[in-house]
């Protein structure tokens, strides 16, 4: 016999459940923000920020990160934070050091160094690894990054919108004259954090009116995760790094790689039984997924996990972000995406395509009726 | 498809045998090293490690375009000057005090309409900003700014890449990146602030007279200096400490030389086992500096670089043969930099270090051993388990996933890709998630099986439902991870790379593949059951 982790006749009321399920997300999106307000914003690394970063490895065991701050902050130095990076009792530290106005930026990490060396000895400092970001550069990157998340989501957009429902006149138009109306705005000056965040959310109006709904489930599943993720690196007080980004991006990625297998199957038993309710539909395909989705994250998992444990403090927190991402995307693929495609059943009635032209579909999403055993009967008795 | 068994097994075959191909070079010492007939069948290309692997420094100077442009603007005042006084135009003058703006006072309008002439025969790049009474305020056009900006950035580059060369690093990496900046990649060098002092310094080598006249150097930092002069700070090195002070010293402004003319420039032991640089002149300016000598005798000639006065000796004798020595407070270490930099010739504007990444080499050696071995237990706790779940069926996945490696490393090498940390991270989680195609498949054809398909027909049928799935949900990653290139820089960039290659190679694997192992099985073994 072959080993199963989910048994094949399992029908989960995952539709029926989507209040609790969105309560509990919104709760988590809530939490997200209050975290990053309460902290004053993100912790931006020296990559978005600008200033110099040092990790350095100490033969003296007098060396503590008090004392390495100590021994900067005299030298005149604005130390922001001094973190423990050192494996097996060694004495490293990554040290990050603001921006002085006024100072050349190269002097600066010359200057700790220089008092490192001349509190802890010459031979007594190893210095493993120094960065130094301008701050015009910090700001450049963290406009990049901004831009570079929001262009994969038009992508996107026009991807699934023209591959789920032959939509791609209207999202190629939609997401170009998005793309001009960005470009016309960046002109006068608005901050960039603003202006994506608006047009974020622009976009998901649009969709929601354009009945883009796959395409809508997607983003919103997405924003959902990178949300989250953010929310609890701001909890954890982590910083905001290059990597950080490469990890959100992954996390995209893979978000919408989960979330798509279940629309393709959505799409597919749509396609076959055109009579039935759409939220039975969906709920079955999202339990006919089911296994798939918890045996690859399970997979993805082991490595990132083995990744964090063993793969060494400089990429520890890269891996934390994507464990968090990929952990919340799967809950996001069964609880978030799918549900949404229901938005316009419940409110104009069955979505134009749907092919269920009984009003038991009002009734049925209203009161979510899919659960085993029998949906049907459930749906009529509503 | 059962049919052409056959044609499949060999594009497999050729697939793999060209990703070994490939692959092998990174993994045996570098050609030079080995020139047996064997290694050089195999191709030259190989996966490079990235800084973050290997461990070295990472620059991006930023060129100083302003000041390139008021140097341009103060070169065009001195031209405009030049035919003003060529042309006789009494009473008009021509001034630019360090701004882009250049001030023409005229006396009467025949004297304004014979400058507009002038400046319209064209050749001087200048254009009217401001026609006020009495002064016109000229500019570069923006043409000539262009012109300025673009030759700036290449002979910048040109500038660094000479001094690196001459200086002796290996494989280093000088691109520009944009107009004004410009990126230095220096592997397995690890002291930044030697970098750039190398990089960095505009090295500008000035000749000019100490001013002896009645006020002192003191006098004139404190009540200003007197028309023609300024206050240089002279760099002074206590010889029995070696702590270093900063004096003023009074200078005229005028420029008598500059280091245009040198042809070479070396550090050497001086007669008091002080470090110097000794430098030579060509034809040209051996004959100035012979003049100069010749007249200035007996009077201080200031050695000046990028404003820094490093010595002022008293002028003993005509120097005829066009050679002298800059004898300052350095050690020998900067002697030799000094030495490489002069002779690299001078940078044609400023320029700063915007960002600056350096990796020890020992931090690089630790970030590979820990990176192999975390991705190393992932994968293998991924293929345990894809065995423990699909049985017989989980070796096919082990197989696929297996072979990923060849395909990747082999693309990897063929694009002379580099590999860096992120990336390596990216390759252990492309594995994990490759697993998906082949976990999409099986779960597929676990339910063909349930409906009791023969396992022919099942395979054909988990296959054929699970290929467009597959293929829609990659292709996004696929598009997540062009956005990333595009957006990122270095390590991030590596990630990007290896993600796309590697999600591309799974697709191949866990599709084409694994397909063709188990049409392979069940045409051969023909089991009356599948084992997944």
């Amino acid at each position: 016999m072959s080993v199963e982790l989910i048994k094949p006749g399992v029908n989960f009321d995952f539709i029926g459940n989507r209040r609790w399920a969105f309560l509990f997300s919104g709760i988590l999106i809530a939490a997200s923000l209050v975290s990053v307000i309460a902290h004053k914003g993100l912790n931006l690394g020296v990559d978005f920020q600008g200033g110099s970063l040092i990790q350095a490895r100490f033969a003296s065991q007098s060396a503590d990160p008090e004392s390495v701050r100590a021994t900067l902050s005299d030298a005149g130095l604005r130390v922001s934070s001094v973190q423990d990076y050192g494996e097996g009792g060694e004495r490293e530290y990554l040290i990050n050091i603001q921006n002085l106005e006024g100072t050349g930026d190269q002097a600066l990490s010359s200057l700790a160094i220089a008092a490192l060396k001349a509190a802890f000895g010459e031979d007594g400092v190893e210095i493993r690894r120094q960065e130094m970001v301008g701050p015009r550069v910090g700001a450049d990157l963290r406009q990049k990054a901004l831009y570079a998340v929001y262009y994969s989501v038009l992508i996107i957009i026009i991807y699934i919108s023209g591959r789920f429902e032959q939509k791609w006149g209207t999202s190629l138009a939609f997401s170009a004259i998005l793309l001009g109306i960005i470009y016309v705005v960046s002109l006068f000056g608005v901050g960039v954090g603003t202006l994506i965040i608006t047009a974020l959310i622009v976009t998901c109006i649009t969709c929601y009116f354009m009945r883009f709904s796959f395409a809508l489930g997607g983003i919103i599943a997405l924003m959902h995760d990178v949300i989250i993720t953010t929310g609890v690196f701001s909890f954890l007080n982590k910083e905001i790094t290059l990597s950080f980004v490469a990890a959100i991006l992954t996390i995209i990625g893979y978000s919408l790689n989960d979330s798509i297998i279940v629309f393709d199957r959505i799409r597919e038993n749509r396609s076959r039984n055109r009579r039935g309710n759409y939220p039975e539909i969906i709920n079955r395909s999202i339990n006919e997924t089911l296994s798939r989705t918890i045996l690859t994250s399970g997979t993805t998992l082991f490595a990132l996990l083995s990744l964090y444990f063993l793969g060494g403090p400089v990429n520890q927190d890269f891996a934390l972000a994507l464990t968090i991402g990929i952990a919340i995307g799967t809950f996001s693929s069964i609880f978030i995406a799918s549900p949404i495609l229901l938005l316009w059943e419940s409110k104009a009635g069955p979505a134009p395509d749907a092919g269920t032209t009984k009003a038991g579909a009002k009734a049925g999403s209203a009161k979510a009726g899919a659960g085993p055993p029998k949906p049907e009967a459930d749906s009529a008795k509503a | 498809m059962i049919q052409n068994l056959t044609w499949r097994g060999v594009l497999l075959v050729l697939v793999l045998g060209a990703g070994f191909y490939s692959a092998l070079p990174s993994f045996l010492p570098p050609k030079d090293k080995d020139s047996s007939f064997l290694r050089a069948l195999l191709p030259d290309r190989t996966i490079s490690l990235g800084l973050d692997l290997k461990g070295g420094i990472s620059l991006t100077m930023e060129v100083d375009m302003e000041a390139a442009l008021r140097n341009s603007a103060r070169r065009s005042a001195d031209t405009l000057r030049r035919s003003v006084s060529d042309e006789k135009l009494a009473g008009v003058t021509v001034e630019n005090e360090d701004s882009l703006d250049i001030l023409v006072r005229y006396p009467d309008p025949a004297a304004r309409q014979a400058v507009l002439d002038l400046l319209d025969k064209s050749y001087y790049g200048l254009e009217v900003k401001n026609d006020a009474e009495g002064v016109l305020t000229v500019v570069q056009t923006s043409e000539e700014a262009s012109d300025v900006r673009s030759l700036t950035g290449r002979q910048a580059l040109e500038t660094i890449r000479n001094r690196v060369d001459m200086f002796g690093v290996a494989e280093p990496d000088i691109r520009p990146q944009g107009e004004d900046r410009i990126l230095i990649q220096l592997p397995g060098f690890d002291d930044p602030a030697r970098a750039v002092e190398l990089i960095g310094r505009t090295a500008v080598l000035e000749f000019k007279l100490v001013d002896d006249g009645p006020k002192t150097a003191e006098e004139a930092q404190r009540t200003g200096a007197p028309p023609g002069t300024q206050v240089y700070q002279e760099k002074i090195t206590d010889p029995a400490t070696g702590a270093e002070s900063f004096v003023p010293i009074l200078l005229r402004k005028q420029t008598l030389m500059t280091g245009d003319t040198l042809t070479d420039a070396r550090a050497y032991v001086g007669d008091f086992g002080d470090p110097r640089v000794s430098i030579r002149f060509d034809g040209r300016g051996a004959r100035e500096f012979g003049d100069i000598t010749d007249r200035y005798i007996n009077r201080r000639l200031a050695i000046v670089l990028d404003d820094i006065v490093y010595s002022a000796p008293v002028i003993e004798a005509r120097i005829p043969d066009g050679e002298a020595y800059i004898r300052g407070s350095f050690t020998m270490e900067e002697a030799r930099l000094l030495s490489v930099v002069l002779r690299a010739g001078a940078l044609p504007a400023p320029v700063s270090v915007i960002e600056e990444r350096t990796v020890g080499p020992s931090l690089g050696e630790d970030s590979i051993r820990q990176g192999l071995q975390a991705g190393g237990l992932g994968l293998l706790l991924i293929l345990v388990f894809l065995l423990y779940y699909y049985r017989w069926s989980g070796m096919v996945a082990d197989l696929a996933l297996l072979m990923n490696f060849p395909i990747v490393l082999g693309a990897l090498a063929a694009l002379g890709a580099t590999l860096t940390l992120p990336g390596i991270f990216g390759l252990v989680l492309t594995l994990a998630m490759a697993v998906d195609a082949n976990i999409l498949i099986f779960e597929r054809i676990r339910e063909e099986t349930r409906r009791d398909r023969p396992p022919l027909a099942a395979v054909s049928g988990g296959f054929g439902r699970a290929f467009w799935t597959i293929f829609d949900a990659n292709i996004t990653t696929v598009l997540a991870a062009m956005v990333l290139y595009q957006f990122g820089s270095g390590p991030i960039r590596g990630f990007a790379v290896t993600l796309i290659i590697g999600i591309l190679s799974s697709m191949f694997t866990g599709v084409f593949a694994s397909r063709f192992v188990f049409d392979l099985a069940l045409t051969r073994l023909r089991p009356k059951r599948i084992s997944i």
